[in-house]
């Protein structure tokens, strides 16, 4: 193997000072929530190891992912992918094409046999054998497997490779399949989002760099760092919700006021994401911020859960398109309705009873007398 | 006739009839639901009441108010304080009326079980059904619950109770964190739903209308029996004590 320039090579030689590589790796230290301790580690981890290969692939997808990568501010996405990782291969940012980009691909798998990370965007369909995604003149599940298997461990980028998104959404026809239900023995992290933030996908590779391991990962396999808190635990607005103050049309005076959307359907209280805090476009806004709620992109099956605008969701299983309080108000007037009627008949039958015990009663009356 | 009503009469029953004394049962009550029984039943009740008032308007909120700036009005904050409170209230109730099932007399048992190996208790099931389809003339009488009672007790309360005990606790411990022991013990819920936290919502809220759906068939019921059974019913939760109306066999 031939030897692999360093990170802290690469950044000399694009004509980034020693200074400014020291003030990289404290904000890379503080995004990740690390102590000042951690600087020199981190600058030591980029002096003397190799840059990682990369190997990024792009199933049934948008490229939404791409696009929110490319816009990484801290790190800058492109640091990340000119001088800490080596992408040698991506569709959408590599200048090769056809024949020499699939090359790339095979000779980095050899090169790097059990050393590169993984990158997947998008998700292969499973149905007629993989026919509905094709790269390279073949199903992309198999490029999937074979990539997969020498690979050191697997990211899944975006809603589409972790859950499936909505080319998975019911009826799901092409059956797109997220990735750990594809490739089964790597270890593989989840960076859920319709895209993930920018940052927290240049946060996640960096720290796979510098400690050489999975960040801690949570019951469902996202980093917990990024994704340990809801929306809502950390939502500037939520001083309104706890007073009970909400947008209740969209053009209503609260809506002018910034109050909570959780009556126009905000899933922040059910979406485990960074946006409250980290933010879109270099900390600039997210979509509560712009005055529409959380569509809850980063949890699993999001498209399926019924109206963006809903709080209390539409129940797709019943067929009919009605939430809990219609289904279960109506379960009610019935058992409301057959009570009432149960009660008539009941004091119906009690009288009549009354009526044919009278006489007896009396004559017993009678027979005491 | 005057004279017969002060006497006692050989049940040490006052002011009683003659036409009253021949109804009179010898064997005046049993003793059913212990103290403790009793004390769950009510807090139970109130709890349940508050968790689903409460719990309609967290899916539901109230309309807005502006009683001040959002930093000195709590209304959604009181909601859920209430709602969490009386939910936990139920939990450690629900925990001591288990505990009391170990340790209490054979009827605090009846709840947490169904003898669906009986085939006697199978019949009695189907006769209380007649009995409430107007097909029997007369119930029998029970101590404890009736079968079709005991039946409906353990999906609704026993298994209903717990459904909404654990995935409450569940949603509570999202808003205590990921790092809470509470979400070590009941993280798992999220996993059997799939990983969506808004189906456990769902789920919770459909659960709270299975208990109201039992609230009206059971107050219906118990004030229904107390008026057309053989025996006592609503005054039996607040004593103890099952009175019969007659001594006669089934």
């Amino acid at each position: 193997m031939e030897p692999i320039e360093t990170f802290y090579e690469v950044m000399r030689k694009q004509g980034i000072t020693r200074r400014s590589f020291i003030k990289y790796c404290s904000l890379t230290a503080s995004a990740l929530g690390l102590g000042p301790a951690f600087v020199p580690k981190i600058a030591h981890a980029m002096e003397t190891k190799p840059r990682t290969p990369v190997i990024w692939v792009n199933g049934l997808e948008c490229t939404c992912c791409s696009e929110s990568f490319i816009r990484g501010a801290h790190p800058l996405a492109k640091d990340v992918v000119l001088s800490m990782i080596s992408l040698d291969y991506s569709h959408t940012l590599m200048a090769a094409a056809g024949h020499h980009a699939e090359a790339a691909l095979e000779e980095t798998i050899r090169k790097y046999k059990g050393n590169y990370i993984l990158a997947v965007e998008g998700n292969p369909p499973l149905n007629e054998d993989g026919m509905f995604c094709i790269v390279g003149g073949k199903p992309f599940v198999e490029q999937l497997r074979h990539a997969a298997k020498d690979a050191k461990a697997i990211i899944s980028w975006g809603a589409c490779a972790s859950y499936g998104c909505v080319q998975a959404a019911k009826p799901n026809p092409t059956q797109a399949t997220p990735v750990h239900k594809v490739i089964t023995d790597k270890p593989i992290i989840k960076v859920p989002g319709c895209p993930p933030i920018a940052e927290v996908m240049t946060g996640v590779i960096t720290y796979m760099l510098t400690f050489d391991r999975l960040p801690e990962l949570d019951r469902q396999g996202r980093p917990a760092m990024f994704y340990g808190q809801r929306i809502h635990d950390k939502c500037y607005r939520r001083p309104h919700f706890d007073a009970g103050q909400f947008v209740e049309a969209w053009d209503d005076e609260n809506a002018r006021k910034g109050y909570c959307l959780y009556k126009m359907g905000c899933k922040g209280p059910t979406t485990y994401n960074a946006c409250s805090t980290v933010r879109w476009n270099e900390g600039l806004s997210f979509p509560i911020q712009a005055g529409h709620g959380c569509i809850g992109c980063s949890e699993d099956g999001f498209w399926d859960q019924g109206s963006f605008y809903d709080r209390v969701t539409d129940l797709t299983q019943f067929g009919a398109e009605s939430n809990a309080d219609q289904v279960g108000m109506a379960a009610a007037g019935v058992v409301g309705a057959g009570v009432a009627v149960h009660a008539a008949v009941s004091a119906l039958k009690a009288a009549q009873k009354k009526s044919q015990s009278r006489p007896s009663a009396e004559s017993r009356a009678r027979e005491d007398a | 006739m005057r004279d017969d009503l002060t006497a006692p009469s050989p049940h040490g029953l006052h002011d009683l009839s003659p036409h009253e004394a021949a109804q009179a049962s010898v064997q005046t009550s049993v003793y059913v639901y212990e103290a403790p029984v009793r004390i769950w039943h009510w807090i139970n009740a109130a709890a349940i009441m508050i968790l689903c008032l409460t719990g309609y308007f967290i899916g539901s909120p109230p309309p807005s108010m502006q009683i001040g700036e959002a930093a000195h009005q709590f209304v959604m904050g009181y909601i859920r304080f209430a709602h969490f409170a009386a939910g936990l209230v139920l939990t450690v109730g629900f925990l001591g009326r288990i505990y009391w099932a170990i340790f209490g007399n054979h009827h605090a048992r009846q709840l947490f079980y169904v003898p669906i190996w009986r085939a006697d208790w199978w019949r009695e099931v189907v006769f209380e059904i007649r009995w409430y389809l107007f097909l029997a003339r007369e119930p029998k009488k029970y101590v404890g619950h009736n079968p079709l009672a005991q039946l409906a007790m353990f999906f609704f309360i026993t298994l209903g109770v717990s459904f909404m005990i654990v995935t409450g606790l569940a949603l509570y411990s999202e808003g205590l964190g990921h790092g809470s022991i509470l979400y070590a013990m009941f993280g798992w819920v999220f996993d059997l739903a799939g990983g969506n936290s808004h189906v456990v919502h769902t789920v919770h809220h459909l659960g709270m209308w299975w208990i109201v759906i039992f609230m009206i068939v059971h107050i219906y019921v118990a004030i229904r029996e107390d008026i057309m059974s053989r025996q006592s019913i609503v005054s039996t939760m607040i004593s103890g004590h099952r009175t019969f109306k007659d001594d006669r066999p089934d």
